[in-house]
């Protein structure tokens, strides 16, 4: 496949229903009204020269270049910055024009290093085309510029690099940093020949930049360039594919130099993204080839012994064999599979293809139980269908946003540069948080409503919310009689209207003041367009279930689904947390959320896959560990998650895996859970296999293989390898024959298909007779459900209380540079910002307690005790204290509790009572983790054992 | 699983299920278990209903008392 680019039309597409006629070149064009000159042009296929537009950005008219004389008008506008208008007559070429291209290149190019044979965007840089396209030959005022030959390259940051002398000062980067990304890290210093691009930092690294790359992709020449770039060269080929990060599903296109990636570059066609990117999807994919991958099958008999490094036959037969032996001696019961949430929807299916109609049983689960599972069960209950309402470009369409339980500017960062983007607008924001996350006053936006709760409180202050819609009268009469269950409603509605729901009731528990919870609701039902967006903060705690369906509830009530600029809609914290769900990975449904005691869904899944399958719901991840622990539940098959890392109160998911016979490991790397497993199966990174993504807006876009898989197998080839073993007949070649297994199984997904996929770019799904083309929007004209459901959301306060041993709650979350468990960022440069968890913590508590900052604390809960060191931060209000759960070494979730939600088992992981005090030795559990990490990872390696 | 969990696991779900009417309340406490709850999980909470279910909410028992019949083959109320 050859490199390609994607076209620069200069300025933002518009779409208008009017179109309006204009003559470019002696050619008549018809585009939609509000289109600039300039993109007109290029839609025609002429492309005028530029340097400071480009069209993810709105035009700036700075550079001059784009010229062009129009009749009628005097002089010579700019082409980026002039609409078209009917009865145009557009001439980009003539003698005077070209004169003055001419004239401002030569002033460009007075002040630019003319090495261009040995710059690093050789062949790449738009400056340099330019002096082709306008035909400069000479450049009168000389080529000994010294304007930026003095400043030094700032080579600070670990992925790029700035080079002041090669700058052209046309604003793309800072316009970028504002405008796409919305961070304002940058801005333009001095005046005239003097002006320069500055962070308003030392470097770029000690500034706000946050190495989005949105400076870097805009960038016309290699001031801002990768340093893959400058090290390895341009790229020669490329392949369009899918980030492997979080839920965003950003569209890339991985630019190769045969199987080496040289960069990924966001890409304008996707449709998640945009064209924008984070510092993980676009810079922190070296983890793809470190020394640390594994390459080879292994096997060992106890987790004390080495690994030892065997073929891949000798692997697959040794598993199977177990598997089948613990099936014998233990029960049919008594093995399952945990599916990824990282791996693409074809190796899930296949996942948990071979746990239902291989292992004989239903006992298979996925991350998604830890993290967004509630958001399953809510969304069904009262909408009907297990998944968000919008697409991502809804929010442009937003008055009133309310995040709930989410940090999107770190987790979901590209979303939330759209995010912001409106919020600069004039959308008005309310945020709900017990932390004071970055959105709540950023650059340009500031929200209207923080109510700072107290963790475990989000259904007193979601039906603090409804109370006040109901008793005052705001609920949407109309959208309410006509799209819900009239029943539900009103006796949802009185149960809301009581006074234990009263904002002022709600105060005493939540710690949020009546009046801001009153105005926060006025807001809401009152302010136009209203969508919801939340995340773990939600859904993992005990009430996580209920408080889904608390949003639902208050949706529905205010009239706030089935259109554009709405929504309930859920962020998702890794790549295929949707997908993993959609493909069945749940122990009590089978792809597209049906049950497998229907008997309909079963039959037909029987007759494709010619086996009996059973009816009865299967182990839930927490229940198989519970069940290990009890000495019944024997093998484990774990493809692509570290639970021994992710899942709360470790020491009890250590003690369930280490009471297990084989546990197998399908992973990149000797992860923590692998430190309990007998039998390793290496994994393939997204850049190694083909196959599908569905991100948190339903949108399943493909991935593509770049390279060959490291070990020689894909993740599905694997899964496949190991199905034959245990004497399974699953036949694909390609991973779209499991697509269209997947479509002829699933009414979701029946217009799903490789080939629709390469037509449409992507697909969200529901994709079938009804809505060929996909659909961006759900329930627009009814629920799926029929009617929507209002569910009444009693708030129960968490057992999980704080006391005199034990008086903090602790509440854990993620960081922009690393990503969930951290395996993957790690082992980047991403390090840079993040090498360790520390401890947030509230200057009271702080000083209560003798702490400063940077102090190593002891956190110790009923679980557990670890030591961080502590940060004294304002983000914290006083008794709450914070921690991300990146690194293995901090064991975060030694302190978590068992504790999880009533519905689903997703685990309380926002509240935990804890104490912190100053200690200056690391804890027992740290202390024994690394004295026993290493020997549990240790590997016989032999020259020849594997090929 | 420990029948402590259980307990805790079945009183939780009664709790959500708690403001519907009483023997609505029950059929949706069963009809929760029955669709989530693999049959070992629940095999373990009838034995433990059987030893008279220390620790259950009168609602989570009813409930189960529902299931358990609905398990046996003796009822064909709302539960799949």
């Amino acid at each position: 496949m050859s490199l390609s680019r994607e076209k620069d039309y200069g300025t933002p597409l518009r779409t208008s229903q009017i179109l309006v006629t204009l003559s470019i070149d002696g050619v008549q064009t018809r585009v939609p009204a509000g289109t600039s000159v300039m993109a007109a042009a290029a839609k025609m296929g002429t492309q005028i020269p530029k340097l400071c537009a480009t069209d993810t950005l709105e035009a700036f008219g700075s550079c001059r270049l784009c010229l062009v004389e129009i009749e009628g008008r005097r002089g010579t506008p700019a082409s980026c910055t002039t609409p078209v208008e009917d009865g145009m007559i557009v001439r980009t070429q003539t003698k005077r024009i070209a004169d003055l291209r001419r004239g401002v290149m030569e002033l460009y190019i007075s002040d630019h290093p003319l090495d261009c044979l040995t710059c690093s965007a050789n062949g790449d840089c738009e400056l340099q085309d330019m002096a082709g396209a306008v035909g400069l030959r000479d450049v009168r005022y000389g080529q000994d510029g010294e304007r930026h030959r003095t400043v030094a390259v700032d080579d600070s940051n670990p992925y790029f690099t700035f080079d002041s002398s090669k700058c052209i000062v046309c604003s793309r980067c800072v316009r970028a940093c504002e405008d796409v990304q919305g961070t304002f890290a940058l801005t333009i210093d001095g005046r005239g020949m003097g002006s320069l691009v500055t962070t308003g930092g030392p470097d770029f690294l000690n500034s706000e930049c946050v190495s989005c790359g949105a400076c870097v992709q805009a960038c016309p020449t290699a001031t801002l360039n990768e340093k893959s770039v400058i090290e390895m060269g341009a790229p020669t080929r490329s392949i369009d594919t899918t980030c492997a990060y979080c839920g965003v599903g950003c569209g890339f296109r991985a630019e190769m130099q045969g199987d080496k990636v040289v960069r990924m570059v966001p890409s304008k066609a996707g449709k998640a993204n945009e064209g924008h990117s984070c510092v993980k999807g676009r810079f922190a994919w070296g983890y793809a080839t470190h020394k640390d991958r594994i390459t080879k099958p292994m096997i060992r008999a106890n987790i004390t012994d080495p690994w030892r490094e065997v073929t891949w036959d000798e692997a697959f037969t040794h598993a199977a064999s177990e598997f089948r032996r613990i099936q014998g001696a233990y029960g049919i019961d008594s093995i399952g599979a945990i599916t990824s949430s990282r791996c693409t929807n074809e190796e899930t299916f296949l996942v948990q293809k071979l746990v239902r109609a291989g292992f004989g049983n239903n006992n298979v689960d996925t991350c998604a139980r830890v993290c967004h599972s509630p958001t399953g069960y809510g969304l069904k209950t009262t909408f009907g269908t297990s998944a968000g309402t919008q697409d991502f470009k809804s929010v442009a369409m937003s008055d009133v946003i309310l995040v709930i339980g989410a940090n999107p500017t770190d987790a979901h960062p590209v979303f939330a540069s759209r995010m912001k983007k409106r919020l600069r607008q004039g959308a008005k924001l309310i945020v709900i948080d017990p932390r004071r996350i970055d959105l709540v006053r950023t650059a340009h936006i500031e929200a209207d409503h923080y109510l700072a709760l107290k963790p475990g409180t989000n259904v007193a202050i979601i039906n603090a919310l409804a109370h006040v819609v109901v008793t005052e009268g705001l609920v949407s009469e109309a959208f309410v009689r006509e799209r819900c269950d009239l029943s539900d409603f009103e006796s949802w509605a009185r149960f809301v209207a009581r006074h234990e729901n009263a904002p002022e009731a709600v105060e005493k528990v939540s710690g949020v003041a009546a009046h801001e919870i009153r105005a926060a609701a006025r807001l809401f039902a009152t302010g136009g367009n209203a969508a919801i967006y939340y995340g773990l903060g939600v859904t993992e705690h005990s009430q996580g279930s209920t408080m889904v369906m608390g949003m639902a509830n208050l949706a529905m009530a205010t009239g706030n689904l089935g259109r554009d600029g709405v929504g309930v809609n859920p962020l998702r914290g890794q790549n295929n947390v949707q997908g993993a769900c959609d493909m069945g990975s749940f122990p009590h449904e089978f792809s597209g959320y049906r049950h497998v005691s229907d008997d309909a869904t079963r039959e037909m899944f029987e007759g494709l896959w010619s086996v009996t399958l059973s009816p009865e719901p299967g182990l839930r991840i927490p229940n198989m560990l519970d069940e290990a622990v009890e000495g019944r539940f024997k093998g484990l098959y774990i493809q692509g998650e570290d639970i021994a890392q992710s899942d709360p109160d470790t020491q009890h998911v250590t003690r369930g895996l280490r009471n297990m016979e084989c546990v197998i490991v399908q992973d990149l790397f000797l992860n923590e859970t692998a430190k309990y497993a007998h039998v390793f199966f290496p994994g393939s990174s997204f850049l190694e296999k083909d196959g599908t993504f569905t991100n948190a807006e339903r949108r399943i876009s493909r991935v593509r293989k770049a390279m060959a898989p490291q070990a020689g197998l894909a993740d599905w080839e694997t899964t496949l390898a190991f199905a034959k073993a245990l004497g399974c007949v699953f036949a694909y070649d390609h991973p779209s024959q499991i697509m269209d297994e997947i479509a002829a199984l699933t009414p979701t997904f029946t217009g799903v298909s490789y080939a629709k996929l390469d037509e449409l770019g992507s697909i969200q799904w529901p994709c079938n007779e009804n809505a060929p083309y996909g659909t961006p929007i759900m329930h627009v004209e009814r629920f799926v459900r029929g009617k929507g459901k209002f569910m009444i959301t009693e708030f129960v306060p968490t057992d999980e209380r704080t006391t005199q041993r034990f008086p903090l709650i602790l509440t854990t979350g993620r960081i922009l540079s690393q990503y969930n468990v951290g395996v993957q960022t790690q082992r980047t440069a991403n390090n840079i910002w993040h090498d360790e968890d520390v401890l947030e913590i509230h200057a009271f508590d702080a000083e209560n307690r003798g702490i400063r900052d940077g102090d190593l604390v002891a956190i110790q809960s009923r679980s557990g005790e670890v030591a961080l060191h502590a940060r004294i931060s304002e983000r914290m209000q006083p008794g709450v204290v914070y921690t991300t759960f990146h690194h293995a070494k901090s064991g975060a979730n030694v302190i978590t509790t068992d504790y999880s939600d009533w519905a689903t088992n997703c685990p309380e992981y926002k509240v935990t009572a804890v104490q912190v005090q100053r200690t200056n030795r690391w804890s027992d559990w740290q202390e024994e983790d690394r004295a026993s990490g290493d020997l549990l990872r240790i590997i016989e390696r032999k020259a020849d054992a594997a090929e | 699983m420990s029948a402590h969990k259980l307990v805790r696991m079945a009183n939780q779900i009664a709790i959500f299920f708690r403001t519907q009417p009483e023997e609505a309340a029950a059929a949706a406490v069963a009809d929760h278990i029955k669709s989530f709850w693999s049959p070992v999980m629940r095999r373990e909470i009838y034995a433990h209903l059987g030893a008279g279910g220390e620790g259950l909410e009168p609602l989570a028992r009813a409930g189960l008392e529902v299931l358990k019949a609905c398990d046996a083959g003796a009822y064909d109320g709302v539960t799949k």
